[in-house]
């Protein structure tokens, strides 16, 4: 960043210099002086309306009363923030806005963390000499199957209704009436439907919003707290976990610059439900005679390790296979990469779930942006995933880009997207037909587009915008772009938990930890440290799911992972599962990729684990721990360390502590990371650099793909922020809020299908069929079907772009 | 009196006494000229802030497109010379709507009318569209390549949308509420964040008038420093209500007693309100005899605002006053800033109370101080601690309280309830109770006011 001019600044007597134009409510706050306020954040623009921070200037013709809000700094600018008249105001307005509050603190939810109790307490008059009878509503009133709200304790700050329109791009909560009526409300018949509408709740200064989740269960002063990272958004925003009597109650955003600026999407916040599920898996199971029992942890053990070993010493390590570890910490990630080639002698092992990008180019793509080189691009192109859908804190960091900071932003996807309304440029493509807009782009036939690209910074976040669209696609758009644009920084998107983290540990068929190639000389250094590592490249989960159809891979051990539910043709997975000869499961709950595994171990999940985690650009986070794992649950690692103990190959990890360590020192992206650093120094994380000496970079090279079906509809399917995945199904909050089985027509296509809005249509494609409900959508381009993926209720209809749809 | 024409309203009248020559002179003149003759004709706004409008012309930002807005929103209580304006002389209004345009490079003008004007904007809007068809509005104006267009805006019926930067809000579809200042003009940043004139309907209609006199004529209509005419509203306890065209430096007393023909039934004078609802009021003991000038009223603590004079005779009860005043405010304060949307509720809350019989001895010191914390130092013109200047003024009536009625808060508490209960206004008074949330004005002093009276120049 850029020196900032300094002016000076006299504020009650103390001279300092601040940065000149920044408003003097925060210029106050950075030299120490706090001036109150309710209607001011640091992150949306002021709108002067609560009038607390009102403060005297010196001009020249006297002091003058203005809200430090709306003031910015000047040079020579004298500032009184206790003068009689400031405390006099100060004192007026907390009598006037207690005036019509309700003085029912005691059982109100903000008690104890409440701005108005505090300031009231700090600058308030200590009486109220207002007898008349208080402003009354309904309350409190649902806004949303997230959202209370109560108008009688709302004292009109603005805060929730600038950060839907600002920040969020739902404006859906608005003032209506005026005057003393004026209220916070929704429109009629459109209730408060964001994604991120808890975080309205967040910053509400008072108890007027509250979250169903958490509204009556804790007072603050009893809660016990620990920062952490969510992995349920791949900028893994940093929270705060908040918990009682070692039940997890909330999440909070924690106000950083690297990643999410306070915000966290309603997954993230409110998806803690699922720790605390009675359905959780607490002891480890054994199948005897089909039925799965209970044994001890000694006994599990020993039953997966004797079974693993047998077949290793018949058919060798190439026979087994893991897939997972993507939902976990980087230790356990590293645990399973140094298990499957230590243990099981096997480089097949994948992390990812046959819906992502190249393991290189998620990892190791030179150039990575990071999550604030958007703030400075010139041009960011998105040509991915709908953002607001699967990386909401990318979504709102682009939003605010393009909003707030003057950033082009082109964004192409096969339909409508969050990020529509901002974009300087969007394209519309056939899903599947993602090559030949390609090569339009090549040709220069979108000359607005062009120019785009040849601005000096330039950011592309790049990923699978549909399933009909191979993953080699985003490459050659990641080429097209280094093409084209002179800076550009890439941002390969993956939508899962910490998959970067165990990519970085070697948690995919060619690459080891570090990012290290099995053919480089980094192979060779971790050779050093690990023994052998077998040579040749594995096999990915596809590969290994085909493996076990065929019989050629025997065992697989999975590890958090759902491969049914999450590949984008399931059918393969079932297969597998169907044919495999033994399964070995590591999870939290049953799922239907795991209900038939041989061996289930139950497992500890987020905040019963400490550890370090890797987002989407890189940076390294620690995660701690808050409340004990249900029953019998260990962690990943210490699982995996008994088995391969038990198969008579040591391991040596004894600790999470421990295995930071050991990753530090045989891989050289992370050698400078250790969790002293990542608890002071750096909460927010450090971005491990790509150019380690002994790591493999990875320059994406332009491709030829497939051209686009000819058919008269075509299949988009993509995934959406509320699936069927199996913690939201564990979360009852968060699991009701998906679309369930909906298929989006164009308005235009319904009469020759006869498909109308809110009834039946079947979707056929080669690869399955079912019914959904049909949702008539502008959004949806004419000629295509949109169907959100892994829906409750809903039929797989896989990747083929080809379907049909009937009304019958 | 002048017998008034019936079809004053129509282009062909306007024309015959030689309307839009100006208009059509104005394209031959640089903005740099048309400014220098605004400026030296002195002219003030007259919407209430008298500000100079050659002044205003000249610090339009540089930026274009530029907008001119007419401010229609005629709603302070007891003001209702625009309606006339808008009702018997259109056009008069929209030959000054091209002298600013053309001053200001403006090709798009707006007049935004108080939403419940609807004769009155039925009639500009003919009026618009007679000039459209005569080709005095529109692409190339008077046969030149000026282009012109004008729309008529109906609001709301919210009386902050009289509040320029909140009037702008609302001709942009959003809330009706005062923007944050600064940018301190719209001249700077306004419509649609371009450099923006907003201009009275009283003032752009002067200014056909200027151009056909001179400057020098029109400052010199009147022998004091506020030049030209100016339009009040006389209402309340007076004889004669209505609109009167009159020159500056009258005294009060001449505009009560002469122009106005005294109070009714011979009562005495208790208070009136010099400039519109919002100004603070003034008392015969002290301020009869001062003359009706920009500068006199100042000094008094006041202000002649939107020229909107109510008087209140003997009988009138101050509480009762008071309250109607404040509850006036209450009820249309946006809500934005706490407080003017939680002072002024509270205010008018004590008032009823008082008035009901349930006043306490400490009522009008909490009274004071509720109107301390909305206008902090309680000086005139206040310290803008708010937004828009709409909370501060109307703490005016207690300030009166304070210092005249004091005695009639007193016996109010001490006699259990209001003591001109008993007089023969109580009917009139439970009437206007009825109406409450349609009720806009101080008295329904609009519809007396214009009710077929024409204008009057005093001698």
């Amino acid at each position: 960043m850029s020196e900032a001019k300094l002016v000076t600044v006299t504020i009650n007597g103390v001279e300092s210099q601040v940065p000149a134009g920044e408003l003097l409510i925060k210029a106050a706050q950075d030299e120490g002086t706090y001036i109150p306020r309710f209607c001011w954040h640091q992150r949306m623009s002021p709108v002067g309306m609560c009038r607390m921070c009102l403060v005297e200037i010196e001009t020249p013709r006297g002091p003058m009363m203005v809200t430090a809000c709306t003031s910015p700094v000047s040079d020579g600018m004298v500032v009184d923030t206790e003068s009689e008249e400031v405390k006099k105001a100060q004192e007026a307005i907390l009598e006037f806005l207690l005036a019509n509050h309700p003085l029912d603190c005691p059982v109100c939810d903000k008690g104890g963390e409440c701005p108005l109790q505090d300031q009231a307490l700090a600058y308030g008059p200590g009486e109220s000499r207002f007898v008349e009878i208080k402003r009354s509503f309904e309350k409190p009133i649902p806004i949303s199957e997230l959202v209370l709200l109560d108008r009688e304790r709302c004292i009109l700050c603005a805060l929730c209704t600038r950060f839907s329109e600002e920040i969020s791009g739902d404006p859906l909560i608005e003032f209506q009436h005026r005057g003393n009526t004026t209220e916070v409300n929704t429109f009629p018949d459109l209730p408060f439907s964001s994604y991120f509408s808890g975080n309205t709740v967040q910053i509400c200064p008072v108890g007027a919003l509250t979250a169903k989740p958490y509204r009556f269960r804790a007072r603050p002063w009893d809660l016990q707290k620990v920062e952490s990272s969510s992995l349920q958004d791949t900028a893994h925003p940093r929270i705060e976990i908040h918990a009682s009597q070692n039940e997890i109650l909330r999440y909070t955003g924690v106000d950083n610059d690297a990643t999410n600026h306070g915000w966290l999407s309603d997954k993230a916040r409110f998806g803690y439900e699922y720790l605390r599920s009675d359905q959780r898996l607490t002891s480890p199971l054994v199948r005897r005679g089909g039925e799965l029992v209970e044994v001890s942890w000694t006994e599990a053990i020993d039953t997966a390790a004797n079974r693993l070993d047998l077949i290793k010493s018949e058919d060798g390590g190439e026979a087994l296979a893991v897939i997972g570890g993507a939902q976990g910490t980087n230790e356990d990630a590293y645990a399973i990469s140094k298990f499957a080639r230590v243990a099981l002698g096997s480089n097949n092992v994948d992390a990812r779930l046959d819906d992502a990008l190249a393991s290189h180019f998620l990892s190791a793509s030179v150039d990575r942006a990071t999550i604030a080189d958007i703030d400075d691009a010139d041009t960011i192109v998105v040509w991915a995933p709908d953002l607001k859908e699967e990386h909401p804190t990318l979504y709102l960091r682009v939003r605010r880009a393009a909003q707030e900071l003057g950033a082009t932003l082109v964004v192409i996807h096969p339909r409508a997207t969050g990020l529509d309304d901002r974009a300087s440029h969007k394209l519309t493509y056939r899903p599947g037909g993602g090559y030949e807009l390609l090569d339009e782009l090549a040709n220069g036939d979108h000359p607005e587009v062009s120019q785009a690209f040849a601005a000096e910074k330039v950011v592309a976040l790049v990923g699978i915008a549909s399933h009909a669209d191979g993953p080699q696609l985003a490459e050659s758009v990641a080429a097209l772009v280094r093409q084209k644009a002179v800076h550009a920084k890439l941002m390969p998107l993956n939508s899962r938990a910490n998959t970067y983290g165990a990519l970085d540990m070697g948690l995919a068929p060619d690459l080891l930890p570090g990012r290290v190639g099995l053919d480089t000389i980094g192979c060779a250094n971790l050779a050093a440290s690990w023994g052998d590592i077998p040579a040749v490249i594995g096999r990915d989960t596809r590969q290994i799911l085909q493996g076990l159809d065929s019989g050629e891979v025997r065992g697989l051990v999975l590890v958090g992972a759902d491969p049914i539910n999450d590949l984008p043709e399931p059918s393969i997975a079932v297969d597998a599962l169907d044919a495999a000869e033994y399964v070995i499961a590591i999870d939290l709950f049953l799922n239907d990729s795991n209900r038939n595994a041989d061996v289930i171990l139950p497992a500890s999940g987020f905040s019963e684990k400490e550890g370090t985690v890797t987002n989407v650009e890189g940076r390294v986070q620690k995660v701690n721990q808050i409340r004990p794992a249900p029953g019998q649950a260990r962690t990943d690692w210490a699982i995996l360390d008994d088995i391969a103990t038990r198969m008579g190959v040591s391991l040596g990890l004894a600790s999470a502590e421990g295995i930071t360590k050991e990753i530090a020192t045989v891989s050289p992206a992370y050698e400078d990371l250790t969790w002293d650093s990542l608890e002071w120094d750096h909460r927010d994380g450090i971005v491990v650099p790509i150019h380690g000496a002994q790591a493999i970079n990875h320059i994406p090279v332009a491709l030829q793909g497939s051209k686009a079906p000819t058919a008269k509809l075509t299949l988009h399917v993509a995934r959406v922020m509320y699936d069927n995945g199996v913690r939201l199904q564990h979360s009852p909050s968060l699991h009701k809020l998906g679309p369930g089985a909906v298929a989006h027509l164009n308005p235009g296509d319904a009469p020759s299908i006869g498909a109308r809005d809110g009834h039946t249509v079947k979707v056929v494609t080669t690869r399955g069929e079912g019914e959904f409900t049909c949702v008539l959508d502008e959004g949806t381009p004419t000629g295509v079907v949109y169907v959100p993926f892994n829906q409750q209720g809903a039929s797989s209809l896989g990747s083929d772009p080809v379907v049909r749809v009937t009304t019958s | 009196m002048v017998d008034h024409p019936s079809d004053s309203h129509t282009i062909a009248r306007y024309e015959s006494t030689g309307g839009y020559t100006q208009g059509k002179r104005a394209l031959g003149l640089t903005r740099d000229e048309l400014i220098e003759e605004i400026k030296m004709s002195g002219l003030l706004g007259r919407g209430g802030a008298a500000f100079p409008a050659g002044l205003k012309w000249s610090l339009l930002a540089p930026a274009r497109p530029s907008y001119l807005v007419v401010n229609a929103d005629e709603s302070e209580p007891g003001t209702f010379k625009d309606r006339q304006l808008l009702e018997r002389d259109p056009h008069q209004m929209i030959e000054g709507i091209i002298i600013t345009s053309i001053a200001n490079e403006v090709h798009h003008a707006f007049v935004y009318i108080r939403g419940e004007y609807s004769k009155p904007a039925r009639r500009v809007q003919a009026a618009v569209d007679e000039a459209y068809a005569k080709g005095y509005l529109g692409k190339g104006i008077f046969g030149s390549d000026y282009v012109l267009e004008v729309t008529v805006h109906l609001g709301g019926g919210a009386y902050i949308c009289g509040e320029e930067t909140a009037m702008i809000n609302s001709l942009e579809g959003k809330r009706g509420e005062p923007r944050l200042k600064p940018p301190y003009f719209p001249a700077a940043k306004g419509l649609y964040m371009m450099p923006t004139i907003v201009s009275n309907v009283e003032t752009v209609s002067n200014l056909p008038h200027i151009l056909a006199m001179g400057a020098g004529e029109f400052s010199g209509l009147t022998g004091n420093a506020d030049t030209g005419t100016f339009m009040t509203s006389l209402s309340g306890h007076v004889n004669r209500p209505g609109n009167y065209e009159l020159a500056h430096g009258i005294t009060w007393r001449e505009l009560i007693y002469d122009v106005g023909g005294g109070i009714p039934d011979g009562k005495g004078l208790k208070a009136w309100i010099p400039g519109g609802a919002s100004a603070p009021w003034f008392v015969p003991e002290e301020h009869l005899d001062l003359e009706i000038t920009k500068d006199a009223t100042a000094a008094a603590g006041s202000m002649l605002g939107s020229g909107a004079v109510i008087v209140m005779d003997e009988d009138t009860c101050m509480v009762k006053a008071a309250e109607r005043v404040i509850r006036f405010f209450a009820h249309e304060s946006c809500g934005q800033c706490t407080p003017c949307r939680e002072g002024t509720t509270w205010l008018e809350m004590i008032l009823r109370r008082i008035e009901e019989g349930q006043g306490r001895a400490v009522d009008l010191d909490l009274l004071v101080d509720v109107s301390d914390g909305i206008s902090i130092g309680l000086v005139w013109p206040p310290k803008m601690t708010t937004i828009c200047p709409l909370g501060p003024s109307a703490v005016s009536p207690i300030i009166a309280l304070r210092d005249y009625f004091r005695d009639e808060v007193d016996s109010h508490v001490s006699n259990g309830g209001c003591p001109y209960k008993t007089q023969t206004r109580e009917t009139s008074e439970k009437t206007s109770e009825v109406d409450r949330p349609s009720d806009k004005d101080l008295m329904p002093s609009s519809e007396r006011g214009s009710g077929g009276r024409p204008p009057e120049v005093a001698e």
